[in-house]
């Protein structure tokens, strides 16, 4: 892709064939252009090592991008509001080990137990950002490093049961039925159909789009915006601590760096999958595929068998270029 | 060179943006030491025909010649050193740098500019002051002294007028004749039929990207400049407007809105004023005495400090612009920027009050949706080929939405704030020719507006601020704009004190 400067950006518009073009086509259907770079990773793979590419590849790979997926469900809400959450990383690692250390009340009080962080740290941000209007970044950042900080605490001081993870939940992480289908994603399509549908057809998906695209006239038009950022806060809370659960399901090891790994990838997804940062524009159907996108490029970079700093680099890179390129395609 | 030859010649120049189609074929040709008017509807292509001949924007095809030679300016400055400058729409300084400072960084020399400055009679400027302490009509003047100080061969003003109170509009006018008389150009865009007038030796009138016609405005041409601009199918609309400026029925019973002894600091003192349902109270006043805090505190957007906002006879506590929508009163804002979601569609932007509350936070009923907002948008007309994304609509579009935007969701007061300010002839009278419908049919509307001539062509009623209180009231059909303007001065009043 050429770089011209801002006027010649203008020009150049026109020389790709006009509105007919491919370009242009690409920029009106953003999805479908994210489905092909999808391909185009995955056709990457299969010439990187023939044969690799096959049912039981693909049927991992949607096992693995679940908790990314629905970590992003949260992010995506968040930010079409023009904010972030970066507590989501901790929030995850937290509701799992609450879930596993308390798996002796019985699965289902574990699982209340570790949503209910979800949605408590949520309610703190939700409170902090709409009402006290703490900048979103500091107050996430704030309430990420406290999540952290208890359950450091937590673990030293409330060993008394032996951390476990209840079956359920690895098969839910970790289970297929019908030799391929990974469980998870009956818990993933759900949300997924939810989250685009409700983001089109609900008067809340509305408010969420308008807050991010412009505070002021909401205001202007009754809406209490207070309440929209509550409510996608708590959402958000909500989305992290059963992607934490999922995760755990599949690692079935409970420690306190589990999802930590996760944080860049969540926003990653969703700004790859052509959400703006600023708010107002973009969806959830985007995340999907950044979220299949990055998982992919994970198992791609493993594949190269390089050291993991140099990893961490060509991830890191490509993450900035699809950034730019998908800047530039939607202008 | 004579007098008669063109000085700068544009011909058939075109201009597309992504699949929007803003110039087709342009031309202009301007004399030297002649005041071009250039005319045309909101989204005619006026401002990207200017931004194309100071080199903004670069055309997909046609032709710019100055002196008789062909141009393709590829960026202002160099535009500039042609001489043709620019005075765009919006202000071009930064506002958080000083005067000075502002100068400098468009490198020209302080003392010219501050000559200009005091012709335009702001001479006592401090020029250390910080750009977004000034007042508007100010920041018009500092751009419109920094373009003549780098003494153009033509000079092209965008709507410069459309925010300027009268005295400083007289200003311009002046400044605009003595460059004429120096045998210099001036292109001058204005929605106000009357300065171009009084004002310009030819019109050239766009439509749709095409220039339609060139023509002598002077007085009288009125309306064939508006059948131009609009074609014809539109101009029979707005004669109903005219027919509905008749003498107002009596209003009686309980009030649709009620104003008692209302105060916000010391802008607005002591201000009562009541409503009734099907009528219009025009509200008129010079720049910033009150009325911007007047409107704001009744649509709940500020509290006010002391009195009382009742409506139907109610009294409202209103402490978010939800309890004053609530109670049927609706605010149609000055900035249109306010109210809108650039990067919606019109469909959500007119929508956005309907899913306000917790309670309609559920699914949205698509088709009832749908057909209450094209019910809206097809009755103002609102032009929908960029329909995706607000910010692609032209100026008065934009606005009608926020109109629209009321239409679906219902109301019972309507508080209109400049609702016309920028905005085409034809559009404007749309818009008057729509708040007389309102009222017919039994709402009630509060109309601020700075065009002056407009208030008897839509009004029943007019209140006079000034200093924040109520200096005068009288009926609409007594309103003509030297009786406004010199109420609007405080005249009036001291004239009554001393009767």
């Amino acid at each position: 892709m050429s770089l011209p400067a801002k006027t010649g950006g203008q020009r150049s518009r026109f020389g790709l064939g006009g509105p007919g073009g491919i370009l242009p086509f690409l920029r009106r259907n953003t999805i479908l252009a994210l489905i092909l770079l999808l391909i185009a990773f995955v056709a990457g793979i299969e010439v990187a090592r023939p044969g690799t590419v096959t049912p039981i590849w693909i049927s991992n790979a949607l096992l693995f991008a679940a908790p990314l997926g629905i970590l992003g469900a949260g992010q995506t809400l968040v930010m079409l509001t023009g904010g972030i959450d970066l507590s989501v990383a901790s929030v995850a690692t937290g509701s799992a080990y609450l879930l596993a250390t308390n798996a002796s009340l019985g699965s289902v009080a574990a699982v209340l137990i570790g949503l209910g962080l979800g949605l408590g740290v949520g309610l703190l941000n939700g409170v902090g950002i709409a009402v006290l209007r703490v900048q979103p970044l500091v107050m996430t950042l704030g309430t990420g490093l406290m999540t952290e900080g208890v359950m450091v605490v937590y673990s030293q001081k409330m060993l008394a049961s032996e951390p476990r993870v209840p079956e359920f939940i690895q098969a839910l992480g970790a289970g297929k039925v019908l030799g391929a289908v990974p469980l998870d994603l009956f818990l993933w399509a759900p949300i997924a159909i939810a989250m685009i549908w409700g983001l089109r057809r609900t008067g809340f998906g509305r408010l969420t789009y308008a807050v991010g695209d412009n505070r002021q006239a909401c205001e202007l038009a009754g809406v209490r915006v207070w309440q929209v950022l509550l409510v996608d806060y708590v959402l958000c809370g909500f989305f992290a601590a059963l992607a934490g659960l999922v995760l755990v399901g599949s690692t079935n090891a409970a420690d306190l760096s589990l999802a930590d790994v996760y944080l860049l990838p969540s926003v990653a997804a969703v700004i790859i999958g052509g959400t703006s940062i600023l708010g107002g524009r973009g969806g959830y159907a985007g995340t999907i595929i950044g979220a299949l996108i990055l998982t992919v490029l994970t198992s791609l970079l493993t594949l190269l068998d390089a050291p993991e700093p140099i990893k961490q680099i060509l991830y890191g890179a490509i993450i900035l270029l699809l950034a730019a390129a998908y800047a530039r395609l939607t202008d | 060179m004579t007098e008669a030859s063109s000085l700068l010649e544009i011909r058939d120049v075109g201009k597309r943006f992504g699949s929007v189609v803003a110039l087709r074929a342009a031309s202009l040709t301007v004399r030297a030491g002649e005041v071009h008017a250039l005319m045309g509807a909101n989204g005619a292509g006026k401002s990207t025909l200017v931004k194309i001949l100071t080199g903004v924007f670069a055309a997909d095809g046609g032709t710019v010649s100055l002196d008789g030679k062909a141009k393709a300016f590829r960026s202002p400055a160099e535009a500039r050193r042609a001489g043709i400058v620019s005075v765009y729409q919006d202000p071009a300084l930064v506002p958080d740098l000083t005067v000075a400072q502002n100068l400098r960084l468009a490198r020209v020399s302080l003392p010219a500019v501050l000559d200009h400055l005091a012709d335009l009679g702001v001479g006592h400027l401090d020029h250390a002051s910080f750009i977004r302490d000034l007042p508007y009509p100010i920041l018009r003047l500092i751009d419109l002294a920094r373009a003549l100080a780098s003494d153009p061969k033509i000079l092209v003003l965008d709507e410069i007028t459309a925010a300027l109170p009268a005295d400083l509009s007289e200003k311009v006018f002046r400044v605009v004749h003595s460059w004429r008389e120096r045998g210099r150009s001036v292109i001058f865009i204005s929605h106000r039929m009357a300065e171009v007038s009084a004002l310009c030796d030819r019109a050239t009138v766009l439509r749709d990207g095409v220039t339609v016609g060139v023509t002598d405005p002077a007085r009288g041409s009125e309306e064939r400049i508006v059948s131009l601009m609009l074609g014809s199918e539109v101009v029979k609309a707005s004669a109903e407007a005219h027919r509905a400026a008749e003498p107002s029925p009596r209003f009686a019973g309980v009030p649709a809105l009620e104003v008692r002894g209302l105060r916000y600091g010391h802008r607005v003192n002591d201000v009562s004023f009541s409503i009734h349902p099907g009528e219009v109270l025009g509200v008129a006043a010079l720049e910033g005495q009150g009325q911007d805090e007047l409107f704001d505190c009744i649509a709940g957007v500020r509290r006010a400090e002391a009195g009382s906002i009742l409506a139907d006879g109610k009294p409202l506590r209103l402490r978010h612009p939800a309890d004053a929508i609530r109670a049927g009163l609706v605010l149609v804002p000055a900035n249109r920027i306010q109210a809108l979601l650039p990067q919606r569609s019109i469909r959500e932007n007119v929508a956005l009050p309907m899913v306000r509350g917790i309670g309609a936070w559920g699914p949205i009923a698509m088709t009832a949706e749908r057909r209450r907002v094209d019910e809206a948008v097809q009755r103002l007309r609102v032009d929908t080929r960029a329909e995706s994304e607000l910010r692609r609509l032209s100026g008065g579009n934009q606005q009608k939405v926020v109109i629209a935007r009321w239409l679906a969701s219902g109301f019972q007061t309507l508080l209109c704030f400049d609702p016309t300010r920028g905005i085409d002839i034809g559009t404007k009278r749309q818009i008057y020719a729509l708040i007389r419908d309102l009222a017919a049919a039994g709402s009630a509307v509060l109309l601020f507006t700075s065009e002056l001539p407009e208030i008897p062509l839509a009004c029943d009623r007019t209140i006079v601020l000034f200093g924040g209180r109520i200096v005068a009231e009288m009926p609409a059909s007594a309103a003509d704009e030297a009786t406004l303007l010199r109420a609007a001065h405080g005249l009036a009043a001291r004239a009554e004190a001393l009767a």
